[in-house]
């Protein structure tokens, strides 16, 4: 671990994070004593597993490229395989979800080689040609379209889209001085979940008109406002030490990630609708399964990755 | 020795990586001989998974029952299978007069193993439970005061079903049920075993992992 050599924002990036799941921790710990007639072991369980998310996270940036694209690598490789334990597979696929598997190794080779234009077609061009080969060499026509569908779905969604966020950490690190290299990655992953809380603190408090009953019944127009306001916001605040963003790119970052989590979030959401369960799985206490927590990176990563790509590199 | 190091350094961590268990009623899994835990049985996997569910400091006790002509049937196999895997090996073909084939079973038991059967005999097709065997009644006749707890793992046999090399990761699901008590006919037990494996299998059905 090289901490000493890290930019100094970023320290305290780090510092700031753990102050404030300590707060959180802090503020559980005093409800639960001052109004022992609520139950709050969900918000208990929900911050333990906070410290453990932003542990592990912490290992993956602050160690080398190597760790860290392993480490974003396995994520990946989680979320896919709890997207496949959910979704219905064909058992003449056997073969071919073996495949799908191999794809998550090689996608996270190129990011740790920093071959950009490999990283960007791998999946959408040749996994994507591939597979349904694969799928006609065994022969079964039956659920063809389904099988084809729903597998380069979830590749697309918990592979291609989440190795985005570990390509931010092979950018050319001059560009982004203030940050170095993690910066951007710490700034969209900070942003993003802070966005999820932010939107869950103004849903709860202000929250009554809802804005996607059918998908979300929990999520309301205040709730979806507040929250992409409060991220523009902090957006706005952070990006001169994290990122090399001018103040007015950092508004269309902060919309940008309030708004495409907000869709990532619901879009996991339909699909377990879709499926027929309340959590994607239980790795992570109180949060559901991984899923449940990376929803909306799905679409803020790729997406703020390409905004800031376009801008700068 | 070898074994618990076996589980600690192997089994533990790639059961934990490729396929991570979602296991429900944890706590009635015995943590004591004797004891007798029943499975459906439907991948290679389903031992090592049922035995990563063990504290390691328990895995010494815990002895799988399986087909002696299957798992010793080569030196390095049996090896594995006698001193790592630590099965009870019994032949299913062979049976003389006057000889009891479920004999080293017994003795496990009496010596305080927890004791794990596959009652539905060989590897079935996934996810489904094929006719439970009569062994299990036999053995409780024999032993009526030992505890049966019924286990039923979904998506192990997609995971590796029978007959496929190649593991592919998925997440699993295990319930574990209530012990359940010898019930002074073999009829009567056997019929209050099965009801309990369809009912943990009815909670395992939330969605068919197959289309």
């Amino acid at each position: 671990m090289n901490w000493v050599g890290l930019p100094v924002s970023v320290q305290i990036a780090f510092m700031a994070i753990g102050g404030l799941l300590a707060v959180a921790s802090l503020v559980s710990l005093w409800l639960v004593r001052s109004k022992p007639e609520r139950n709050y072991s969900e918000l208990r369980l929900r911050i333990k597993t906070w410290w453990i998310i932003v542990g592990v996270f912490a290992v993956a940036v602050l160690f080398n490229r190597t760790v860290s694209v392993v480490v974003l690598g396995l994520v990946s490789f989680l979320a896919f395989k709890e997207y496949l334990s959910l979704v219905p597979t064909r058992r003449a696929d056997h073969r071919v979800l073996f495949w799908a598997y191999l794809a998550i190794p090689i996608q996270f080779y190129w990011v740790w080689m920093a071959w950009y234009g490999m990283f960007i077609i791998f999946i959408p061009v040749f996994v994507f040609l591939f597979l349904p080969m694969r799928m006609i060499l065994i022969g079964e026509t039956q659920g063809f379209l389904r099988a084809v569908g729903t597998l380069q779905w979830g590749l697309m969604i918990t592979v291609f889209g989440l190795s985005h966020a570990a390509f931010m950490l092979v950018l050319p690190a001059e560009i982004n001085p203030a940050g170095g290299v993690m910066g951007l990655l710490i700034y969209l992953v900070f942003l993003t979940e802070f966005n999820d809380v932010a939107q869950y603190i103004w849903g709860k408090s202000f929250g009554k008109r809802k804005i996607s009953p059918k998908v979300s019944p929990n999520k309301t127009v205040a709730g979806f406002l507040g929250g992409v306001l409060t991220t523009t916001a902090l957006a706005v605040l952070l990006a001169p030490f994290l990122t090399p963003l001018a103040q007015y790119e950092a508004v269309g970052a902060g919309l940008l990630i309030g708004l495409s989590g907000f869709v990532g979030d619901v879009t996991i959401s339909a699909l377990k609708r879709d499926i027929g369960v309340k959590d994607s799985g239980s790795l992570l206490p109180g949060h559901g399964g991984i899923l449940d927590r990376l929803d909306s990176l799905t679409y803020t990563a790729p997406l703020f990755f390409h905004y800031v790509y376009y801008l700068y590199y | 020795m070898l074994r618990t190091l076996f589980y600690l350094l192997i089994v533990k961590p790639l059961v934990l990586l490729i396929l991570g268990i979602n296991a429900r009623g944890r706590e009635y899994l015995p943590l004591s001989g004797p004891a007798i835990v029943v499975a459906n049985h439907n991948s290679h996997l389903d031992t090592m998974a049922l035995m990563s569910l063990f504290p390691l400091s328990v895995i010494d006790k815990v002895r799988p029952v399986a087909a002696a002509d299957y798992f010793l049937r080569n030196r390095l196999i049996k090896w594995f299978a006698l001193n790592i895997a630590g099965i009870i090996p019994i032949e299913r073909r062979v049976r003389e007069k006057g000889c009891d084939i479920f004999a080293p079973v017994i003795d496990a038991l009496d010596r305080g193993s927890i004791v794990i059967i596959f009652p539905e005999g060989t590897r079935g097709e996934p996810e489904t439970l094929s006719k439970l065997k009569n062994g299990i009644g036999h053995l409780l006749s024999a032993r009526p005061n030992v505890p049966v707890i019924p286990v039923f793992f979904h998506g192990l046999g997609k995971c590796l079903p029978k007959g496929e090399v190649i593991l592919v990761p998925f997440f699993v699901d295990a319930f574990i049920d209530e012990p359940l008590r010898w019930e002074g006919s073999r009829q009567r037990f056997m019929d209050t075993l099965a009801e309990r494996m369809h009912e943990l299998q009815k909670k395992a059905v939330v969605v068919d992992g197959f289309l």
